[in-house]
């Protein structure tokens, strides 16, 4: 178990490691502009209007690919954070890329998240007549967006080497929060439209709506993705400069005393 | 020695240091009373209306209350670093978590004893559902309250702005516990639907954190 998590950590860090940062942009922005593109095409296109809702409706294929990243980029910075827990005495340099990870994934999930809450908001306003309602499901993502926000924050306000440690533990506790605030959406009822994947009976998508909301699903994701990606190689860089900077105090301290 | 007699040593201490000081009790005594009354003069509660908002004001007293006591929990243990010592210590260090979490568990409680009369004299209530509810609603909200905030309190005392930071990273993760609380005293007050549900949510709450929070312990503790 140990191996496999090892392993897995190892080679997911390696190969972000290793590609360089230009390469990423050279290949992923034209892959994440072309889909997209297409799902933008698609969206507003090709997709039927709702019959009841109108042209408004289309926000959708905007509102739940975000929602879905948002809830997706959590897991990263929930795993991100166990194996920097886990390996930051036994292995430093694969918990510091680790930490590089959490902190990529946590900053991605908050640009989602404000993104699914603002195009929820633009939506709730013609349709439901009001901007924001404390419907549960809206609540439970503003409280996701209040913890990732609390967690940049502890992450600003924590100085030198204990920041990722500290970071990490909140992780965990954001990870172990989250479902319980979902639980108690649940035990509340709910306003919020029933969820469009495993809602139940009467939920769901026409067929012709599916096409427009998976490429915009494909592309925000590989879009998520890249952002990660950029934002690691940037984290990982200060860490570097970080190191260099302590290292040449270390030596210069050296030199200096008699 | 035992950890039941360590976690007791750690307690006696504390409850000493706070029997002379009377610093946590006092602050948070004034400060939660001038919360409730702070709270009627900008709603002007009536009787209807204050038995539905009674039990988000109480819990957001005690909320406020005890982040001003807790900050100070951790910070009296850095003078001439007693902390260190502690961490050096070869006790196991969730043993002093534990007798944390319980000498500020008994400083609410007394907030609560009180508090709790004030509140009924202030608000006129009187619980059209089952009262005696009320002794499970407040010791495990007290609980929830206490077992977080004293970690986090412990997470955030070697950091900038501590007394700032303590409230932010402990609100956005209390707030189902919040909403429990404030549900069941709702329900228990106004009588209108059953408490047992978020009794059950508040109990649950309490149990999670509290394991994670002793298998988390001892990794803040020694972050550096």
């Amino acid at each position: 178990m140990r191996l496999i998590q090892g392993a897995l950590a190892y080679t997911t860090l390696s190969l972000l490691s290793n590609i360089p940062m230009k390469r990423t942009l050279q290949f992923g922005l034209p892959i994440a502009l072309a889909i997209l593109a297409v799902g933008f095409y698609q969206a507003m296109y090709v997709a039927p209007t709702d019959a009841a809702q109108g042209d408004i409706f289309r926000l959708i294929y905007y509102h739940v690919p975000s929602n879905i990243m948002g809830l997706i980029f959590p897991y990263v910075n929930f795993v991100a954070s166990i194996v920097f827990l886990a390996t930051r005495r036994s292995n430093p340099m694969r918990a510091q890329a680790a930490d590089a990870v959490a902190l990529a994934s946590a900053e991605v999930t908050l640009v989602f998240v404000s993104i699914g809450l603002a195009t929820g908001i633009l939506w709730a306003k013609p349709i439901w007549g009001i901007w924001w309602t404390w419907d549960p499901r809206l609540t439970s993502v503003l409280v996701l967006w209040l913890i990732y926000v609390s967690y940049l924050l502890l992450r600003r306000f924590t100085a030198g080497g204990q920041t990722e440690t500290l970071a990490a533990v909140l992780s965990v506790f954001a990870a172990v929060d989250v479902p319980i605030v979902y639980m108690s959406i649940r035990w509340w009822r709910t306003q919020h439209p029933a969820p469009v994947f495993f809602g139940g009976p009467n939920s769901g998508f026409d067929r012709l709506m599916w096409p427009a909301m998976l490429w915009n699903l494909a592309g925000w994701f590989v879009w998520g993705v890249m952002l990660v990606v950029l934002r690691y190689k940037l984290e990982r860089k200060r860490q570097c400069i970080e190191q260099k900077s302590a290292l040449d105090a270390l030596e210069a301290e050296l030199q200096t005393s008699p | 020695m035992s950890y039941a007699r360590i976690v007791w040593a750690h307690l006696a201490k504390d409850l000493r240091l706070e029997w002379r000081s009377k610093d946590a009790i006092n602050g948070m005594l004034f400060f939660s009373l001038l919360v409730v009354v702070l709270f009627s003069f900008a709603f002007d509660p009536t009787m209807a209306v204050s038995r539905r908002i009674a039990g988000g004001i109480l819990w957001v007293a005690l909320l406020f209350a005890s982040t001003t006591a807790l900050n100070q929990t951790w910070t009296r243990e850095l003078r001439n670093q007693v902390l260190d010592a502690q961490r050096m210590a070869p006790s196991p260090a969730s043993a002093l978590f534990v007798a944390k979490v319980l000498a500020n568990f008994l400083f609410v409680t007394m907030i609560q004893v009180v508090l709790g009369p004030l509140f009924i004299i202030f608000y006129n209530l009187h619980a059209l559902g089952q009262g005696w509810w009320m002794a499970a609603v407040l010791p495990l909200g007290t609980l929830a309250l206490v077992v977080n905030g004293t970690f986090f309190a412990a997470l955030s005392l070697r950091t900038r702005n501590r007394e700032m930071l303590l409230p932010l990273i402990l609100f956005p993760v209390s707030i189902p516990a919040l909403l429990a609380m404030v549900q069941s005293t709702s329900a228990i007050l106004t009588g209108e639907f059953d408490p047992g549900l978020w009794i059950n949510m508040l109990a649950g709450y309490d149990i999670i954190f509290m394991t994670l929070c002793l298998l988390m312990f001892e990794t803040i503790l020694n972050a550096e």
